[in-house]
């Protein structure tokens, strides 16, 4: 059997390409710089993924690649699609500013590190991109292994090292669990790409015959074109476990226990990016085997629906409630993004085949990517002077250094859903998708919680601003590269808060081809 | 005939810019921020003043009108036109009014703050932002725009009150605020998306709205959440909670804009939303709202005989006030309606003045308790003189704003008898009770000059303390020129009705004829046993 790579094969995974051509030379870099100059190893990264970003977008912009239509390419394994642009955006936006501001810390100055960031980039990138369940796989592990090195890069550090356990054992169980559902999904359909699974779940069992064996075995699982009853049994075994790997990608109640000590012990600059970055990877893929019906059509009347829906309502009022109770703003920003991953749901169960719903989830987590570095951008910065995270080092910022307590005021802000931030935004079009979708009481609820969650976001605005410290007039030293990064984030926090058409209209558009034919 | 200048958009975002330079400011420069802030304010209220001749000239006849033709200098542009949420502004008459009336507590508010030496850049500039929330929803055409500024006027509150305000209690006073509005808001926020979504043609485009006929289930279900969610900013019991610690909490150009402005809102945004457009829902519910109106009235009339403490008595006092507000909407008539929109002006310039007062009086003598300040008179001539008269205002004196306020408010009160409904929630029926309320309502008339001439009595009339008020800094002119000109309004509307009465006319007219509308609407006669069963297959359904 042979088979024609065509162009077309090329230039779907021309980020990817790039990204791995950016991998080697960050690894070489100190051979090229030199061991004194390991600073300018960040600005570098930051600057290959923005050129790699105007790579992206430029291919996109001019030469219509990914098209509207989507395409399968590389056998199945990939999907050229604008859902995987959206994410890539995501991905490269995050690793351009998680280097600018990692170069503040002194500790995290070596290709290794950087380099490690760009491999998970690539697996992340994957992530999205995948339309196969042994692609998706791959790029997740790919994405993952990166992350637990970095997750306890600080070896010295009994916390990072003890995060990247943690990170590394939740990860190889829930990874494991969520492997069995996905072999227990071939064994009904016999086949590994999602968008054929989905197509002979729907009831199209003859298209894809191709070997008698496998016939025999739906046979046993299909009659009359439909499931039969002990197949859906299987099928809603496997749709529980996935949802476990997945859940715990993107820290979802109750597959959220790792994150706040791994957002704790991680060194900061890797927590802003495995907040942002890897729970965007985690919800392409979330959104995309659920939309794609690998387990099912997408729809209200599927059993594991009512197992979403508590999840995001329980995800959201956990994550919550419990952060109001932090005193270190690594850990209350950790519950914040459990929290955060609720809303995100919302998007994902409203199954809104026009991809509003899903659209909406990809804003959400585009201005998350923004919000969240910006944020902990400024928890670098100031955790370098202090050398402490706890929230009362806070007291005294707007004092101190007025323009890093706006860039939180406005971070925060944004998180907490207040315009004229893009959370606001973000929110709303959560929100409006689900009473598109009829389901108004959870937006209702998603609201309430909201305010639960504004509570401690006003909490920090409030030590920022009300209380007084001593070091006062002590400004906090920022470097040109972190500059940069924070004021490209809350550029766009504001951006996207103001004017939010076009970004919203790109991202509904794409979510549409998360959906079969 | 329409402008071209966008008055509006200036009106608005201009103090959204001002932020902005005055946070770009280096520190050593920070005096020059009030200067900025107030040349701002000063540019918005010549506009708003202009804004408001302007209307007055081309006053459109009320008789039959719909909203959409009544608003004047509207500006379009197209914002998320994908979902149908676009900028649109515009200004009926109340609006028009209302926009005059913020830009002139405005301008009060920062002369007020003048002498503020604790990080004068971030108040002026969070006070701007304020400002740019306040006059954006008064002009919002469009539902998403009055709930962005809307928003973005409760944020400021929250950071003024913490920083600037009572040390005491602001956090406390802070948090509870904005939980409350922001809880309320989003509440109505819910049931924005409903409606939008029951549209055939969905968008946040008010003037659609307003002439949509929502179906009688979605009306009656939808109406509370929609209207209590901003009622809960106009104060309205039993959620007026907030308010009087607010108040309280807040540093004194911001007790000024959230009594004299931010109330407002509340009671605008609940009209122009809740009750325009969904005047059966309004029909339905009205008779029992007028329950807590009433008690509003009462309650904080009676709360605020007992306080010591001078800004507690006014923010009761506020409650008790805003209750008339939306009392005069319950009434569901022309009369209530004027009337309402009337006691908003009022109340709002002479809450502002009271506030102005007990500011100029905290900030020399450092208390406010009655007890301590007795026989301030003596040293504080003008703003004593200040307080009396708004004192008079606030107890109705005929020749004042207050009176020309009140006074339709409880007419309308007593007419909403004659409209007899059967079926709507609780079976209250307006022809048996309405003309008690208005009976009962008006012992608040008596309780409010109870306690208005018991605090003029005591703190400035009292016992005359020399040793402890002998060096007391003197009133800047500053301060009586916000005074005077407060005082100067309240006597104009008091003399002279017709400078406010057309404007708000044209403002409310369209309102009043939908609901004089759906009061005869024969598909109306539905009882609350129907409309129960109704709510329940509905909710079912969804």
């Amino acid at each position: 059997m042979s088979v024609d790579i065509t162009l077309s094969w090329w230039l779907a995974i021309v980020p990817e390409i790039c990204l791995t051509v950016l991998l080697f030379i960050v690894l070489l870099y100190y051979r090229i710089a030199g061991k004194d100059n390991m600073r300018q190893t960040g600005v570098f990264t930051a600057w290959g993924a923005f050129i790699i970003l105007l790579i992206t977008l430029g291919m996109w912009a001019f030469f219509n690649e990914p098209s509207a239509t989507p395409e399968l390419v590389w056998g199945g394994m990939i999907r050229h699609d604008a859902v995987t642009l959206v994410f890539r955006v995501m991905f490269l936006v995050a690793l351009m500013v998680t280097a600018l501001v990692s170069v503040e810390v002194e500790s995290l100055q070596s290709s290794e590190y950087y380099g490690l960031l760009v491999a998970a980039t690539i697996g992340f990138s994957l992530m999205a991109a995948g339309a196969d369940l042994i692609m998706i796989y791959l790029a997740l592990e790919t994405a993952s292994i990166s992350s637990y090195v970095l997750a306890g890069y600080h070896t010295k550090d009994k916390r990072s090292s003890e995060a990247g356990m943690k990170y590394f054992v939740y990860g190889a169980f829930a990874t494991g669990i969520m492997l069995y559902g996905m072999s227990l999904i071939y064994g009904l359909t016999t086949h590994t790409n999602l968008y054929v699974i989905g197509d002979i779940l729907s009831g199209n069992t003859t298209s894809h015959l191709s070997e008698v064996s496998r016939a025999i075995v739906r046979d046993t699982a299909f009659s009359g074109g439909s499931l039969t009853t002990e197949a859906n049994g299987v099928l809603l075994l496997a749709a529980v476990m996935v949802i476990v790997g997945f859940g715990y990608k993107v820290s979802a109640f109750p597959f959220h226990f790792w994150t706040p000590d791994v957002y704790d012990g991680a060194p900061t600059p890797f927590t802003g990016f495995v907040s942002t970055a890897s729970k965007a990877a985690g919800f392409a893929i979330f959104i995309r085997v659920f939309s794609a019906g690998v387990l099912g059509e997408a729809s209200f009347s599927n059993p594991w629906w009512a197992v979403l829906v508590a999840m995001s309502i329980i995800t959201m009022a956990y994550g919550n409630f419990v952060a109001i109770f932090q005193t270190n703003i690594k850990r209350l920003l950790a519950y914040s993004s459990i929290a955060q991953a609720g809303y995100a749901m919302i998007g994902l169960i409203t199954f809104s085949q026009d991809g509003t719903g899903a659209g909406a989830t990809m804003f959400y987590l585009l201005m998350y990517v923004f919000t969240n570095i910006a944020a902990f951008g400024v928890i670098i910065l100031v955790s370098k002077v202090t050398g402490s995270e706890e929230l009362k080092d806070y007291s005294g910022l707007s004092r101190r250094s007025p323009y890093l307590a706006l860039a939180m005021m406005l971070a925060i802000l944004s998180l907490g859903g207040i315009p004229p931030t893009a959370g606001f935004l973000g929110k709303f079009f959560l929100f409006k998708a689900a009473v598109d979708a009829g389901l108004w009481w959870l937006a209702l609820i998603g609201i309430l919680l909201a305010f639960v969650a504004l509570y401690y976001y006003l909490n920090v605005i409030k030590y920022m601003y009300l209380y007084r410290s001593e070091e006062e007039d002590q400004a906090i030293p920022v470097s040109r590269a972190a500059q940069v990064g924070l004021a490209f984030s809350v550029f766009f926090i504001i951006l996207l808060g103001v004017y939010a058409g076009p970004a919203i209209d790109w991202t509904n558009q794409a979510a549409t081809a998360f959906f079969p034919g | 005939m329409e402008a071209q200048f966008p008055f509006l958009s200036v009106i608005t975002l201009s103090p959204i810019v001002a932020a902005v330079v005055i946070l770009m400011l280096p520190k050593e420069r920070g005096e020059n921020a009030r200067m900025l802030a107030l040349a701002t304010m000063l540019i918005g209220l010549i506009l708003s003043l202009w804004v408001y001749v302007g209307y007055y000239q081309i006053l459109p006849d009320v008789q039959g009108i719909i909203w959409e033709d009544t608003l004047r200098f509207v500006e379009e542009a197209a914002w998320i036109p994908s979902i149908g949420i676009n900028y649109i502004m515009g200004v009926d008459g109340l609006s028009a009014t209302l926009v005059l009336l913020t830009a002139i507590v405005g301008v009060g508010g920062t002369l007020i703050s003048w002498s503020i030496d604790d990080r004068p850049r971030e108040f002026f500039a969070f006070f701007m932002l304020l400002i740019a929330g306040v006059h954006g929803v008064f002009v919002a055409v469009d539902a998403f725009l009055l709930f962005f500024f809307y928003e973005l006027a409760v944020l400021p509150m929250y950071v003024m009150i913490v920083i600037w305000g009572w040390k005491e209690r602001r956090e406390y006073a802070a948090m509870k605020l904005t939980l409350y509005l922001l809880i309320g808001s989003f509440i109505s926020f819910i049931a924005f998306l409903v409606l939008y979504f029951e549209l055939p043609d969905p968008t946040f485009d008010l003037r659609v709205w307003a002439e949509a006929d929502f179906a009688l289930n979605v009306q009656i279900i939808w109406f509370m959440p929609l209207f209590i969610g901003f009622a809960i900013l106009a104060g309205l019991f039993p959620f007026h909670n907030w308010s009087p610690d607010g108040h309280v909490a807040a540093p004194t150009a911001v007790s000024m804009i959230h009594a004299g402005v931010l109330m407002k809102l509340g009671a605008y945004a609940s009209m122009r939303v809740g009750i325009q457009i969904l005047p059966e829902g309004t029909v339905f519910w009205m008779p029992f709202v007028i329950v807590l109106t009433l008690i509003n009235v009462i309650y904080g009339s009676f709360i605020a005989m007992r306080q010591t403490d001078m800004k507690y008595l006014i923010g009761y006092s506020s409650v008790s006030h805003m209750g008339l507000v939306s009392m005069g909407f319950a009434a569901m008539n022309m009369e209530g309606f004027v009337g309402a929109s009337i006691q908003m002006v009022s109340h709002g310039v002479m809450t502002a003045l009271f506030f102005a007062v007990v500011g100029m009086v905290y900030d020399r003598a450092h208390t406010r308790s009655m007890d301590d300040l007795s026989g301030m008179g003596k040293v504080f001539q003008w703003p004593m003189v200040a307080f009396i008269l708004g004192g008079l205002v606030s107890m109705g004196m005929p020749g004042l704003s207050g009176f020309i306020a009140e006074f339709p408010i409880f007419l309308g009160v007593w007419r909403g008898g004659d409209i007899d409904l059967v079926g709507t929630a609780f079976n209250l029926n307006p022809s048996s009770f309405y003309p008690w309320v208005a009976i009962i309502s008006s012992i608040a008339i008596i309780v409010t000059a109870a306690y208005i001439l018991r605090a003029i009595g005591i703190v400035f009339f009292g016992e005359y303390h020399a040793e402890k008020w002998h060096d007391m800094r003197p009133i800047l002119a500053i301060d009586k020129v916000t005074l005077v000109s407060f005082s100067v309004i309240l006597i104009v509307i008091g003399m002279f009705p017709w400078v406010i009465a057309p404007m708000v006319e044209a403002g409310v007219a369209p309102v009043v004829d939908r609901l004089v509308e759906a009061q005869q609407n024969p598909t109306f006669v539905g009882t609350a046993q129907t409309a129960a069963t109704n709510l329940f297959s509905w909710l079912g359904g969804a």
